[in-house]
């Protein structure tokens, strides 16, 4: 095969995928969002459908259908507890709890077992169901995150390289003061004196991360600004903001995605950390670190601080992974 | 020289301005007054029973504390005030203990200073000669195995390895190997010889240092590797080659000096993470250092201290940056003072 018929993706895919680690974390990575994305498929308290007196329902389109306003509950299954009731025939998911309801049927702080694989925590809930749903919360963390860094580091970077001059003395004073300031400090600060929430807790890391991403995209922007191309694409009469970013923008975004992925995991490292400390995140949603939280109070249960800590683990791991083997991929000096 | 240096010091002034203002806007514009706190956890406890002439009286009070702590001016008033002060070293004293603000961080300072300058020296003497081995082939299975190590250690959560550490090797119900808090023995004395003080601090920051460091080793191998790899491409290299230079000789002369220089501009990026690197490790570990102060700070809603941290660990930042790029024009004779800014 030619080089010369194969696109720039395709390149890196070939290069990328000679490496069994990262595309390894890449498949993990899939899998995970499955997961995050049918997390109310895996683990719910209500079954997938349900045969009440003669007639069939469905439960969990049913809660999807009126969280979005579209149906209603039927008389029947109003305000109903699923496991006790009178069904002819019901199929549950596999994991049948809510991660948030505290159920005081259930024993707090049981080991696992048959009816709950993970155990459960100190309010009888059960950890599988909290693991599921915290898939769900890491990885939207995880993504928004990584996303508002990009947009305000790509923006950003991209008007002190462009323009240069004193918009770039003076972005690149405010460069050096995210850069001065001590993040991690800054995050428990804020996040501890706004009130808990996952929307203040996504705004605040994804304020304040992106300055590694606006000076990468500065200095690629001060490098390309003069190539020919760009020269050519200016003469013909295209704006500033097509020059920036239909014409220099995809030359410089490869790398980019990079950053992406090792931003994602360290998000989502951070917003455990933060449901570690037990702050900016809201006290009843069970998260990966919450989890992890309410083991460090009580050491015997081995189960809550051993699988959300895995979970964190192999999750910050497969995107570390998966970036660096990007890197590796847009890399034409490791090019054989 | 001297004139860069001096240029570069003054357009961090307003850098530092810019960090406090920030941290102040933060601490100020939030809620949560610290008087209603002082006061709830005090003289207005449990009061909601009082007459009115004992409420009025409460307020009075309340209304004399923020008049003495400044709290009634205008935002930008209080500011002003606390940056005048700020130039004699005056960051004002503790909400919590009316302790001068100065004082408590001074004295938590070199703790956390060397805890930080003892894991920076560890993580670079362990991760650039994993750099340089990884370079030597890449993707060959040592650098594969180099690789994915770093990065399951830096994916570990500092937060969780300490917790785990802390239940299963220090005290907790297992085992007794390190201590579970603090920096010196209960029975420490000044008068110890010198190797036992020695011993007996190393003893207890083991445990700290190596949950501070075993994160760092990926950032740092990665960036030897690539910048070995790079200097590996350039010609005189093939020239140390072509005239029959040992590999070796080829590798930790030639390509490894060349490849040192980028690490110096990494110190920089690692300075900032003086106060809040430290601040779960430390809170963990109950070391006294800058890091719990500021998490137990931030809790206790004590602006002066959160500020006087903010503007301290900036300032230590901001000077690191600015070593870091002359310590960089320094041994690159190929970077000059007048373009280093771009």
């Amino acid at each position: 095969m030619s080089e010369r018929s194969q696109s720039f993706g395709a390149l890196v895919w070939r290069e990328f995928r000679k490496n069994r680690r990262a595309l390894a974390s890449l498949y993990g990575i899939l899998a995970l969002l499955a997961v995050a994305v049918f997390a109310d498929l895996i683990a719910n308290d209500m079954p997938y459908y349900v045969v009440v007196g003669g007639r069939t329902y469905y439960p969990i389109a049913l809660d999807y259908g009126s969280w979005l306003g579209l149906t209603s509950w039927p008389e029947p299954l109003r305000d109903v507890d699923f496991k006790k009731l009178q069904a002819e025939r019901a199929w549950f998911p596999p994991i049948p709890f809510k991660p948030r309801r505290a159920d005081l049927s259930e024993e707090s702080f049981s080991p696992p077992s048959a009816r709950h694989w993970l155990g459960t925590d100190q309010l009888g809930r059960d950890v599988a169901s909290g693991m599921v749903h915290g898939a769900r919360i890491s990885l939207t963390i995880g993504i928004v995150v990584a996303a508002i860094q990009l947009t305000v580091g790509i923006f950003l970077g991209g008007l002190a390289g462009y323009y240069g001059g004193w918009i770039d003395l003076a972005l690149s004073r405010v460069f050096e003061l995210m850069l001065a300031i001590p993040t991690f400090f800054l995050i428990v600060t804020v996040a501890a004196v706004l009130p808990p929430s996952l929307y203040n807790v996504m705004a605040i890391l994804g304020l304040t991360g992106w300055v590694g991403v606006a000076r990468f995209i500065r200095s690629e922007f001060f490098k390309l600004r003069s190539l020919d191309f760009v020269v050519a694409a200016r003469a013909l009469g295209l704006s500033n903001a097509a020059l920036m970013f239909r014409q220099i923008l995809p030359n410089a975004l490869a790398p980019v995605l990079v950053t992406a992925s090792f931003t994602v995991a360290s998000a989502i490292l951070a917003e455990s950390a933060l449901s570690f400390l037990g702050i900016g995140v809201p006290a009843d949603l069970v998260t990966w670190g919450s989890i992890l939280a309410v083991s460090e109070q009580n050491t015997f249960a081995w189960w809550l601080a051993v699988f959300p800590g895995f979970a964190i683990f192999f999750t910050v791991t497969a995107y570390n992974l998966l970036g660096d083997g990007l890197r590796d991929a847009l890399d034409p000096r490791l090019r054989v | 020289m001297l004139a860069y240096a001096v240029r570069r010091i003054l357009l961090m002034i307003p850098t530092f301005v810019g960090v406090t203002f920030i941290a102040f806007l933060i601490m100020h514009l939030a809620p949560g007054d610290p008087v209603e706190m002082y006061f709830h956890g005090g003289l207005a406890a449990g009061v909601s029973g009082a007459s009115p002439e004992r409420l009025a009286e409460i307020q009075r009070a309340k209304q004399q504390e923020r008049h003495r702590l400044g709290l009634d001016r205008p935002l930008p008033a209080q500011y002003a005030i606390w940056f005048k002060r700020l130039v004699t070293l005056d960051l004002g004293e503790s909400f919590k203990d009316r302790r001068q603000v100065w004082d408590k961080i001074r004295e938590r300072l070199p703790v956390t200073i060397t805890l930080n300058v003892i894991s920076l020296l560890i993580t670079y003497l362990i991760a650039i000669p994993l750099g340089i081995y990884s370079s030597v082939r890449p993707r060959s299975w040592p650098d594969s195995i180099i690789t994915t190590l770093v990065f399951m250690l830096y994916s570990l959560p500092s937060f969780w390895v300490g917790t785990l550490i802390l239940i299963y090797f220090c005290g907790g119900d297992y085992f007794l190997w390190f201590p579970p808090a603090g920096l010196h023995s209960l029975d420490y004395e000044s008068t110890w010889p010198l190797w036992r003080r020695l011993g007996d601090y190393s003893w207890h920051i083991a445990m700290p240092v190596l949950c501070e460091t075993y994160a760092a080793f990926a950032a740092l191998s990665r960036y030897m590797r690539s910048s070995m790899l790079e200097n590996a491409l350039q010609d005189y290299v093939r020239t140390a080659r072509a005239k029959g230079l040992s590999e070796r000789v080829v590798v930790l002369k030639h390509i490894l000096r060349n490849s040192l220089i980028p690490m110096v501009t990494l110190l920089a990026d690692l300075l900032p993470s003086l106060v809040g690197g430290s601040l779960i490790v430390e809170t963990i570990f109950s070391v006294p250092g800058i890091g719990q102060l500021g998490y137990q700070a931030v809790l206790a809603r004590d602006y002066p201290v959160v500020l006087g941290l903010f503007a301290i660990s900036s300032a230590l930042t901001l000077l690191g940056i600015l070593i870091a790029d002359l310590l960089l024009a320094v041994v690159d004779p190929r970077i000059s003072f007048a373009a280093a800014e771009r």
